[in-house]
């Protein structure tokens, strides 16, 4: 990689070591979902930088919209009513997409080589011209988080802007948050950060704030702030102690060298099949379907 | 806002009520997270729902709809009942010692001098006892029972916390928890600040509720302070530029007043707004009210203007009655209008009561819309199925659309909520034949005027003699207006003190509104803007965000009127003797050894005038101090009462059960047609209430695909008991329907809202948001505004949109 921040340190399905010469920064995204008032400015944010355009849906009978993430929504916010005290109410509003753990159920997952990629600054990135769309990825996160494509029948989810980390700035949402809510910078520094909020939290009542960077995945690098750090389900069910499924392990052990021979079967069987039936055309009905 | 959007990071406290800053407001929000952050600041809400600003506060406190000066009162009862107010403030800058003439009296609601049949009032006895100096007399003591004090505290201990609960249903225990969150900031080093909205002035006693809130922050000193004040947040760019620009029916720029019918003679229109003194040593600066005034009309009608004609004081139209939007409706649905030009505004989704709006603009020969997007006002004679259902046969009104650049497409100055002028550059030029305003507006005028040239007319002086010295006539430039709005010296203005010492040469731009002259000497467009431009270039595009005294005064970041100064009042920051109450977030004190007043804001205050001389720092008006006695002010009376909304849920106001004509606001505008479309609690249960999300602004970002995705489809809001007992689950269709119409929308369930217990019954609040119509890309919905009365505020007609009543069932 030309771009000492782009440095690959795992990828997806891949035996080859990876470059270790250049330290590269920990990088990480605070939420704090205490200043978050919910003004979707981050999705906006990240479907302009990005280039996405979901549909205009419907209301379902809630504020979330679009209600989940999708190939072209990247983030979402997921809004919670709930009465932690009795009588008290609380509006939580939680920013959900990839948290960009240490340790990627999703990049393990992957049986495709390259398509899933961890950068040294702790970036994971979806290559999508590797991607098969198996939609392993989605067995292998824990927080639910990547969306295959109606389109193009590949993963999609939120980069952290590495595109533009990679060249000095902030993820487009962090850059638009209005109240400072979303956060950039070192591990190190938004973990500083954090405690200085838990702390006025605490002074303010909520006497269980807690920053959620949990270990079962190695620690993450998209972190939250939680008024309630003993009950991080509140927020639209954020798993209390995520871990990667063991379908996982179990794909990794014994399946593995099963499923390899399976796809090289499959692209074998795709070969001979362009060679004696020719290249797939698209027809104009399948372009509608598409669009 | 008395303050700006940056010093509100300098707070201990902030109420928002009748506001929701979170959402309408988000990025001036980011104050409120800087004071909580940084000061350890606390947020109370105070909002019929539980709202997004809610979601981050420290305090939420329920409130029905329309019932905020009930909850105000209450406050003002605890302050002063518990002795938590400002002593030194209040004595030394409120009109608390004044005596109040023995004719005036508060009777079952009602002030004296009521006329039931006008629904106006006589003010004649709503003033001051003045002595035989000509000054108000005063009992410093405060034991006199004609003293404010006495008054007030009299008018508000009928404000109890029981009948603040039985008013306004805040349960007893939140409203005193709020009180006492409130009353810490009495101390001299403690302030709060007020972030309102339209949730207070779209009442039918808006204004009054505002009032209220002001007299909170009087009696706690927490005007003139960094980190206080009453901050009025402005819901669109450039709705604070209009107001100061005049650009309502009764305004000339500045907040300088139309004369009425009865003010045929100049010098008697003059006298009457340049406010003598009514307290020795105070400046009352509305004194220099001719300087504005004859500097505007040279502005306008240059050569043409002397003193010879009264600087053209005749041209001016003289008003029989205020032209509102209300009335202008009013006038159009009698036939007294053939044609409306509306700009930049789309009344069909944005005034009150879709059908009278759609039928009025039916009754006209001819409208112009002027506007850069296809406003559902453009297109309200075409039939959009359910969401406007008429019959274009039966319309014959002749609809111009003259597109017109957005904001982003030309050069030009915005005001802000804070006063700021901030100049803006052009980004994009605009699509297809869009022109900018002022090109539309000087095309129309250019061909009136030769119209007029050519054929006369009964009145075509003002017309042509309207100064028009552009370097191209058909396309005034931004530069050019803001330059006439500074305003410039036609002649040397020279020192009043030494004639031979010269201020600004002829020709010159004037540096502020003190330059001004009322011998024709000076012209300038409005005179608060005075300074925006001067000699050194343009004020309002400084770009410099340096913060000497780290609290957050950028005075070399663009321009605030008046005079650049940041925060008003700032006078009142200080002790008597001129120390700061807070040297922490000191604004300005006065310096001895200078012999002048000086810190990190323009002093709002005779620079020169020492603390000895007993100058007091309400210097716009001709006490010297804040009035909580508003004398003639206002329409309603010189203190606050509550009244219930127009149409709402209890058939008397609890405050005074037994007097109908005290249950709605006595001194409101009703239309005699209109009093029959108002719904009663029997067949209209619910109260209603109409806001904003964040996702949308107005009715304009329906048109963009990415606000559309964020929030496609509308959308009402019902409590989790009334949709249980109307067997309604979030995701159904519903029907709101009021007296005057109804919508059908999707059905939000929540916990957000909850059924208040008022006056013994329980009552449920529908939310409804306002921002869908039958154009754009968001999913085409009903316009909300067909639900709403037809009323508005007794001083300023901002129609009732905050609190009505509606029924409610599944589709």
């Amino acid at each position: 990689m030309a771009l000492q921040s782009l440095d690959i340190t795992a990828r997806s399905a891949t035996t080859t070591p990876s470059p270790s010469v250049r330290g590269t920064l920990q990088v990480a995204k605070l939420i704090d979902i205490s200043k978050c008032i919910g003004c979707k400015a981050c999705q906006t944010a990240c479907m302009e930088w990005n280039d996405l355009r979901d549909e205009v849906g419907h209301n379902h009978g809630v504020y979330d919209n679009p209600r989940d993430l999708t190939d072209q929504s990247w983030t979402v916010m997921r809004f919670s009513e709930v009465e932690v005290e009795q009588g008290r109410l609380e509006w939580l509003i939680r920013k959900d997409g990839c948290m960009h753990c240490a340790e990627p159920g999703c990049l393990k997952a992957c049986p495709s080589p390259g398509a899933i990629v961890q950068y040294a600054n702790g970036i994971v990135d979806f290559h999508e011209e590797n991607c098969i769309g198996c939609g392993y990825c989605i067995t292998g996160c824990p927080f639910n988080i990547p969306r295959i494509s109606k389109k193009d029948h590949k993963a999609y989810k939120c980069t952290l802007c590495s595109d533009r980390v990679a060249v000095g700035m902030e993820p487009a949402c962090v850059k638009t948050c209005p109240t400072g809510a979303i956060v950039f910078g070192s591990k190190e520094d938004m973990i500083h950060h954090a405690e200085g909020r838990i702390e006025d939290l605490k002074e303010r009542g909520y006497g269980n704030a807690a920053l959620y960077d949990p270990p079962g995945v190695g620690g993450t690098h998209v972190m939250y702030v939680l008024q309630h750090g003993d009950q991080p389900e509140l927020y639209a069910g954020l798993p209390k102690d995520p871990h990667i499924s063991p379908l996982v392990g179990l794909w990794k052990g014994v399946t593995k060298p099963l499923m390899s021979l399976g796809i090289g079967l499959a692209v074998f069987a795709g070969f001979f099949h362009y060679v004696t039936a020719g290249p797939k055309e698209v027809d104009a009905h399948d372009e509608e379907k598409s669009s | 806002m008395t303050n700006h959007w940056v010093d509100i990071k300098n707070t201990d406290l902030v109420l928002i009520m009748g506001g929701n800053a979170a959402e309408a407001h988000p990025c001036g929000f980011k104050w409120v997270t800087e004071a909580k952050a940084h000061r350890k600041a606390k947020l109370i809400v105070v909002d019929p729902r539980f709202t997004r600003s809610a979601a981050v506060s420290d305090y939420y406190a329920p409130i029905r709809a329309g019932t905020d000066i009930a909850f105000l009162g209450g406050v003002i009862n605890y302050l002063l009942s518990h002795d938590r107010i400002h002593h030194e403030y209040v004595k030394n800058y409120t009109d608390f010692s004044f005596l109040v003439k023995d004719e005036f009296a508060f009777e079952n609601g009602i002030y004296s001098g009521y006329n039931p049949e006008a629904r106006k009032y006589d003010k004649s006895s709503w003033g001051y006892q003045i002595g035989p100096d000509g000054y108000v007399v005063t009992d410093p003591s405060l034991e006199n029972p004609r003293c404010v004090y006495q008054l007030m505290k009299a008018h508000y201990a009928r404000y109890t916390p029981d009948m603040v609960f039985t008013i306004c249903g805040t349960p007893k225990e939140a409203f005193l928890k709020v009180c006492e969150m409130i009353a810490t900031t009495a101390a001299p080093d403690k302030t709060m600040t007020v972030m309102y909205a339209l949730g207070w002035t779209q009442h039918s006693q808006g204004s009054q509720i505002i009032r209220t809130g002001a007299m909170v922050q009087l009696l706690l000193g927490n005007i003139g302070a960094a980190g206080g004040g009453m901050n009025a947040l402005r819901g669109h760019s450039n709705i604070q530029g209009l107001t100061d620009l005049g650009l309502l029916s009764n305004l000339l720029p500045g907040y300088m007043t139309l004369p009425g019918d009865a003010e045929q003679d100049y010098k008697a229109y003059i006298d009457k707004r340049a406010f003598k003194p009514l307290r020795p040593g105070q400046l009352s600066y509305w004194s220099n009210y001719g300087k504005f005034f004859v500097s505007t009309m040279k502005a306008w009608y240059g050569d043409s203007a002397s003193a010879g004609n009264n600087w053209c004081y005749d041209w001016l139209p003289k008003l029989d009655k205020g032209y509102d939007i209300l009335q202008v409706f009013e006038n159009m649905n009698q036939g007294k209008m053939n044609g409306y030009i509306c700009q930049g505004f789309n009344p069909l989704a944005s005034a009150p009561c879709k059908i009278k709006v759609s039928t009025g603009l039916s009754k006209l020969k001819y409208l112009v819309i002027i506007d850069p997007l296809a406003t559902e006002t453009s297109e309200f004679w075409q039939n959009h199925g359910e969401y406007n259902d008429v019959d274009p046969a039966k319309i014959q009104t002749e609809v111009f659309r003259l597109p017109s650049t957005c904001f982003a497409e030309e050069d030009g100055s915005l005001v802000n909520s804070g006063r700021w002028l901030q100049w803006h550059w052009k980004a994009a030029e605009p699509p297809g034949d869009a022109k900018g305003d002022q090109e539309i507006m000087a095309g129309i005028f250019l061909r009136l005027k030769a119209m007029y040239k050519k054929d006369g007319g009964a009145f075509p002086e003002p017309i042509l003699n309207l100064t028009w010295k552009h370097r191209q006539p058909d396309a005034p430039s931004p530069e050019e207006l803001a330059r006439e709005f500074s305003g410039k010296a036609l002649k040397d203005v020279t020192d009043p003190k030494d004639p031979t010492r010269v201020l600004v040469k002829a020709g010159e731009q004037l540096n502020g509104f003190a330059e001004l002259r009322d011998d024709g000497s000076t012209i300038c467009g409005c005179w608060l803007f005075s300074g925006a431009w001067t000699e050194k270039g343009n004020m309002m595009a400084r770009r410099d965000n340096s913060d000497p005294f780290g609290i957050g005064q950028t005075l070399n970041w663009a321009f605030s009127w008046p005079a650049n100064r940041r925060v008003l009042y700032n006078r009142a920051s200080c002790d008597p003797n001129g120390k700061p109450y807070d040297p922490a977030r000191k604004l300005i004190a006065w310096d001895a050894a200078s012999g002048k007043w000086s810190g990190s804001d323009i002093p709002d205050f005779k620079a020169d005038s020492p603390p000895e001389d007993g100058m007091s720092p309400f210097i716009m008006n001709p006490e010297g101090v804040a009035r909580f006695f508003a004398v003639d002010k206002m329409a309603e009376g010189p203190f606050p009462e509550h009244y219930e909304p127009f149409e709402s849920p209890l058939a008397t106001n609890p405050l005074h059960p037994a007097n109908a004509a005290a249950r709605a606001n006595p001194a409101a505008r009703v239309f005699k047609e209109d009093w029959s479309t108002f719904g009663k609690p029997d067949k209209f249960p619910y109260v209603c209430t109409t806001y904003r999300l964040t996702e949308h602004f107005h009715f304009w970002t329906k048109h963009v695909r990415l606000n559309a995705i964020v929030q496609p489809e509308q959308f009402v809001e019902i409590d989790e008991e009334l949709a249980q007992q109307k067997g309604i689950k979030a995701g159904d269709h519903v029907r709101v329907k009021s007296n005057r119409g109804f919508i059908v929308a999707v059905a939000v369930v929540t916990k957000r809202l909850r059924a208040l217990e008022i006056a013994g019954k329980k009552v449920h609040t529908v939310g409804v948001p306002i921002h869908w119509g039958f154009l754009g890309l968001a999913r085409n919905g009903y316009i909300t505004n067909t639900l709403t009365p037809f009323v508005g505020d007794g001083n300023t007609q901002t129609p009732e949109f905050k609190s009505f009543l509606v029924d409610l069932e599944k589709v």
